[in-house]
């Protein structure tokens, strides 16, 4: 593994050499033209130069066309498609809605009880998910790197990374067929003399279950950046701590959470702004009308009031107001850690 | 976009190799029994799941049922593989999570390499613009109902486009094919520029080729998302013939979750056997083409995720 890693992260340490001149990687010829034309004196003939860049690089322009109409299309137009928020929705009329309706949609759903109950529920799984999946990787990854074997280490790896690249179907139907009647769990807590639980019939254990699963589901895999980051740890840190007499915990105390203390914040940062997304697609595959009282989430109402009843222009002011609270999470996490950690996405 | 404090330049070694003239203190030595443990109970937990599914798999109906399987097969049965493997709409639904798989995984790679390779041109006018233009989808999406109403007023609806189209631009994987190629060697595409070829001819013949690596990577996470993906067609497509088996299976289990016998009532053809034994075997099978691929490509893909880490 390490011999692939230095291969990889190799040539990512010169990703940010400094730019050498504006036209640096372009033609030869066409480039020193190109500088010349736009030297300190050639600010004013800002068309000239474009047309010298077109003359260059309309290959590459052309290049971008397909893909950025693609993302124009199915990720802008959504995006504005959220006007349908405020405005009458007419199912095969116009994506952008019909005329004007000011708030009313909003208004409707911050005086919907059953809104706030999902909200609520949203936080509580969310919260619970980022506090257990959040550093349990960071554990794991810290315990691999402890490992000297490098055979071992590397079937615990391939193990662990597994689960992440199975369906959320099939995870779905493992948590069913673990926690059914017959499954499992049941059968161990038979076998200890308790009496079966139908834990998916049961709004408690839901928690429990989808924090659980998600734990089985995403650890392994979230190991990956930081053993990444581990392996760009200046070994000659080690050996000053080593002649300073620090031992092997404080050598891992002060040496490597401190190296791989970036992506743990780039990930918290990325983990904030996903918070009140949770796993839309496993609570949809795991809850039923018995545990909807835990487990009914934002997205989970917003589909069935928006895809199930037809209810869209409403469904779209909740799916706004969630993607707006998701932008600031995002956001604030990034300013708050730039400025206490100074440490940031951007 | 990630900032660069703390990667420092690697060098090459890791820590696991033992300090040379270090001694292990006791503690120490207790502490790598203890991790070794940890490590492998971990490894049985996660393995476990497939395990039981696998024998029960392979286990008779009325087995399951008085909850005896755990991770040997009991009451050794094939049946229930012979009747799935009977039933048309098993097959059609493989089918069709093959087909979505390969086309959209095709179209995905297309669309994903020429935008990375565009916008890794840092001497590019614009590119700032083009790399924003991306970037931001990651953090603000339009959501559940416009893109429903969307797909719904292009006419995709029930037809593969719906459920193909949408994912073909990760955004995660463009950034991790850019950072592999701005560090592509600059002096091979100069060269080639001086021997007359234009962008176009760099992509196809120099780019490409090189790139061998990074393209196995994108081509397994694109593959994978496609072969995964149920929730695309199950907004989008109504007429049971469309359906991936990702959706064929979910039909089972959300049947199965309210009461066994319509989860049954959904095989239609295989009614007589038990709804779990059903969904094993469609689990293995739905497993079996990720689990023989991943032991070949694993290397590709840490490799791949470990590059786009260092950069974001």
């Amino acid at each position: 593994m390490s011999a692939i890693s230095d291969r990889a992260s190799a040539p990512a340490a010169v990703v940010d050499r400094p730019p050498t001149g504006g036209a640096g990687q372009g033609p030869p010829a066409a480039s020193s033209s190109g500088r010349r034309r736009r030297g300190p004196a050639g600010q004013g003939s800002g068309r000239r130069s474009w047309r010298m860049t077109l003359r260059r690089d309309w290959q590459l322009y052309a290049l971008a066309v397909v893909p950025v109409i693609f993302l124009v299309i199915f990720r802008y137009v959504p995006m504005l498609g959220n006007v349908i928020a405020f405005r009458q929705f007419r199912p095969g009329g116009s994506i952008f809605g019909e005329k004007w309706v000011g708030m009313r949609y909003v208004e409707m759903f911050i005086h919907d009880p059953t809104f706030w109950k999902v909200f609520t529920n949203t936080v509580i799984l969310g919260g619970l998910t980022l506090v257990v999946c959040f550093p349990l990787p960071i554990v794991l990854a810290l315990l691999l790197n402890e490992v000297r074997k490098k055979a071992f280490k590397r079937t615990i790896q391939s193990i662990s990374y597994l689960p992440h690249f199975l369906s959320l179907v099939i995870v779905a139907g493992m948590v069913m067929q673990l926690l059914s009647l017959q499954g499992t769990v049941n059968q161990i807590i038979e076998g200890l003399g308790g009496e079966g639980i139908p834990f998916l019939q049961r709004a408690e254990w839901f928690r429990t279950v989808y924090v659980g699963s998600e734990v089985w589901q995403t650890v392994g895999w979230g190991t990956i950046l930081y053993l990444a980051a581990l392996t760009t740890v200046d070994a000659s840190l080690y050996e000053a701590a080593r002649i300073d007499g620090a031992n092997r915990w404080r050598q891992t105390w002060h040496v490597t959470v401190p190296g791989i203390r970036p992506t743990m914040i780039t990930l918290l940062i990325l983990n904030i702004g996903t918070f009140l997304n949770v796993g839309f697609e496993k609570v949809l595959l795991l809850y039923n009308p018995l545990t909807y009282s835990t487990a009914d989430v934002i997205s989970t109402y917003l589909y069935r009031v928006g895809l199930v009843s037809n209810n869209l222009s409403y469904a779209a002011a909740i799916g706004l107001f969630q993607a707006c609270i998701g932008l600031a999470m995002v956001l604030s996490a990034n300013f708050i850690s730039r400025r206490v950690v100074g440490a940031s996405l951007w | 976009m990630v900032t660069q404090s703390g990667m420092t330049v690697p060098t090459g070694q890791v820590r696991s190799g033992k300090p040379v003239g270090a001694r292990d203190t006791r503690g120490y030595r207790v502490f790598t029994v203890l991790n070794t443990v940890t490590l492998v109970v971990v490894s049985l937990v996660t393995l476990y799941p497939f395990v039981t599914v696998l024998a029960q798999s392979f286990s008779d109906p009325g087995a399951i049922k008085a909850g005896m399987v755990s991770f040997w097969p009991v009451g050794f049965n094939l049946e229930t593989y012979r009747a799935v493997a009977q039933d048309q709409m098993f097959w059609t639904s493989y089918r069709n999570t093959v087909v979505y798989t390969l086309v959209g995984t095709t179209i995905a790679m297309v669309l994903t390499t020429t935008f990375a390779f565009v916008i890794s041109k840092k001497h590019l006018r614009g590119r700032g613009v083009l790399i924003g233009i991306a970037v931001f989808t990651m953090f603000f999406n339009g959501g559940l109902v416009p893109n429903y109403v969307l797909i719904s007023s292009l006419g995709l609806k029930n037809t593969m486009w719906a459920v193909v189209l949408p994912g073909a631009v990760s955004v995660f994987n463009l950034l991790v094919m850019k950072s592999f190629f701005e560090n592509l060697p600059a002096e091979v595409e100069e060269a080639a520029q001086i021997d007359g070829l234009g962008w176009f001819g760099i992509l196809g013949r120099i780019v490409v080729p090189l790139s061998k690596a990074v393209i196995a990577t994108m081509v397994l996470f694109y593959a994978v998302a496609y072969w995964n993906d149920w929730f695309a067609a199950f907004l989008y497509l109504d007429r049971n013939d469309l359906f991936p088996v990702t959706l064929f299976m979910r039909n089972l289990i959300a049947g199965a979750s309210t009461s066994a016998s319509e989860g049954a009532a959904a095989v239609g053809s295989t009614t007589q056997a038990v709804s779990a034994n059903i969904q094993s075997v469609t689990m293995i099978l739905i497993l079996i083409p990720i689990v023989c691929v991943y032991p070949f490509v694993q290397r590709y893909f840490v490799s791949g995720v470990m590059l786009g880490s260092v950069k974001g």
